[in-house]
């Protein structure tokens, strides 16, 4: 493969992101959105607004990740008697009862996860606002391991679906959903949108930015 | 000959023709931007018409059962949507919804509208906003992740009560495995090359 070493920016293309067909920018485009020739999807060099999305998206999931993590999951009422769980009183639950591989998979994937998705991506957002690129190479697989991992977090909401469904024995057990789950679900489709919203190639035009 | 941009670093490649089942692999940050697949129109219908099948099964079919002495509790893929539906928790049910249920579906239904034309060599309208929807839902799609859910809820429940997995559990794990054929059969490249020649 010959390698020309620009970036579609560098030389006035623009690719777009559903076909990925290669076309000259337009000068002044009508409405001031361009349009792909081929497939008709909205033109952009770079995401629209793309840094500011992705922080007011984070900051969002991290707000609802509190009550997510602080209200309980699930109501359970087993003979008349009730008992709330949170996300982290069921990991004790499995920790203490013997089964600590579904702990840790609870765990991994309802609190592990978001936060590392919240560090990744703030440390992705200041590396591009303060210039701080170092390792391209490196962000742009951090930035596509926190796009992979993101959807696992959606395991409880699962998980409390299938109980809601399964433990329906009227007065001798019953579970509901708690708040949290709401809150939880907000956790996860913000941070999905928000690394979906952050765009790699600003990592790439810091480094282009240096060698000019 | 054609010239595309890494959608993740942005720079411009030169591809050449590609032989089938090559990947095009960025130079610089290593993303893989495209792969060529061998035999995608056909591969891609049979696995799609595969999972259709499934799906069907998965849908209507008792899912998962709990059995406690006397008490026998059937529910199928959709009871705890519409429990929660019921309960007032409306973005929780349909959350639950589009990502196990309607998207997976929207995602067969829409590489049948576009792969059917290109087998039989005829047009339809709006193919390429099709195929863009299909490309936008695809992180929407989380069968997979409901599936361990399932193997959570077993282990969780193992202690109060016997699980007995339906037909219906059977078949979504096949229709997971199935639709990752499917979508991964798919040679984009190809199909948008092929609709824009066509018209």
């Amino acid at each position: 493969m010959k390698v020309t070493r620009a970036s579609a920016l560098q030389l006035g293309l623009i690719s777009c992101d559903a076909c990925h067909l290669l076309s000259r920018k337009p000068k002044a485009p009508a409405h001031g959105v361009a349009y792909c020739p081929r497939c008709g999807e909205e033109l952009h060099q770079r995401k629209p607004n793309s840094l500011m999305r992705t922080w007011a998206l984070v900051i969002a999931a991290m707000v609802f990740y509190i009550p997510a993590n602080v209200l309980p999951m699930t109501v359970t009422t087993a003979l008349g008697s009730a008992q709330a769980d949170t996300i982290m009183s069921g990991v004790i639950y499995f920790m203490t009862h013997g089964s600590w591989e579904i702990a840790l998979v609870i765990f991994t994937a309802s609190v592990f996860v978001p936060f590392l998705k919240f560090i990744i991506l703030i440390y992705l957002l200041l590396s591009v606002q303060f210039k701080w690129v170092k390792k391209p190479k490196d962000l742009t697989w951090l930035y596509r391991f926190t796009e992979a991992i993101g959807r696992w977090s959606m395991l409880d909401i699962y998980v409390v679906t299938i109980l809601v469904a399964l433990v329906k024995l009227g007065f001798l057990a019953n579970i509901e959903a708690g708040p949290a789950a709401l809150y939880f679900a907000l956790v996860v489709v913000t941070t999905m949108i928000a690394a979906e919203s952050f765009d790699p190639r600003l990592i790439w035009d810091v480094v282009e930015e240096k060698h000019e | 000959m054609h010239q595309i941009a890494c959608h993740e670093c942005d720079l411009i490649h030169d591809i050449p023709a590609m032989p089938s089942r090559a990947a095009a692999v960025c130079v610089r940050c290593g993303c893989v931007m495209f792969r060529a697949q061998a035999n995608s129109i056909d591969r891609t219908l049979a696995w799609t018409t595969a999972g259709l099948v499934l799906y069907i099964v998965a849908v209507s079919f008792p899912f998962l059962a709990m059995k406690n002495g006397p008490i026998f509790n059937e529910t199928g893929l959709l009871t705890g949507i519409q429990l929660l539906f019921k309960q007032g928790i409306i973005p929780l049910a349909t959350l639950v919804f589009l990502t196990c249920v309607l998207i997976p579906l929207i995602q067969m239904l829409g590489l049948l509208y576009i792969f059917v034309p290109l087998k039989m060599n005829f047009r339809v309208q709006y193919a390429m906003p099709v195929f863009r929807l299909f490309k936008h839902v695809k992180p929407w799609s989380m069968m997979e992740i409901y599936m361990l859910g399932i193997l959570v809820s077993i282990v969780k429940l193992g202690k109060m009560a016997t699980i007995i997995p339906g037909l219906a559990v059977i078949a979504f794990g096949l229709l997971i495995f199935v639709l990752n054929f499917a979508l991964s059969s798919v040679d984009s490249h190809m199909v948008w090359e092929r609709l824009e020649g066509d018209l």
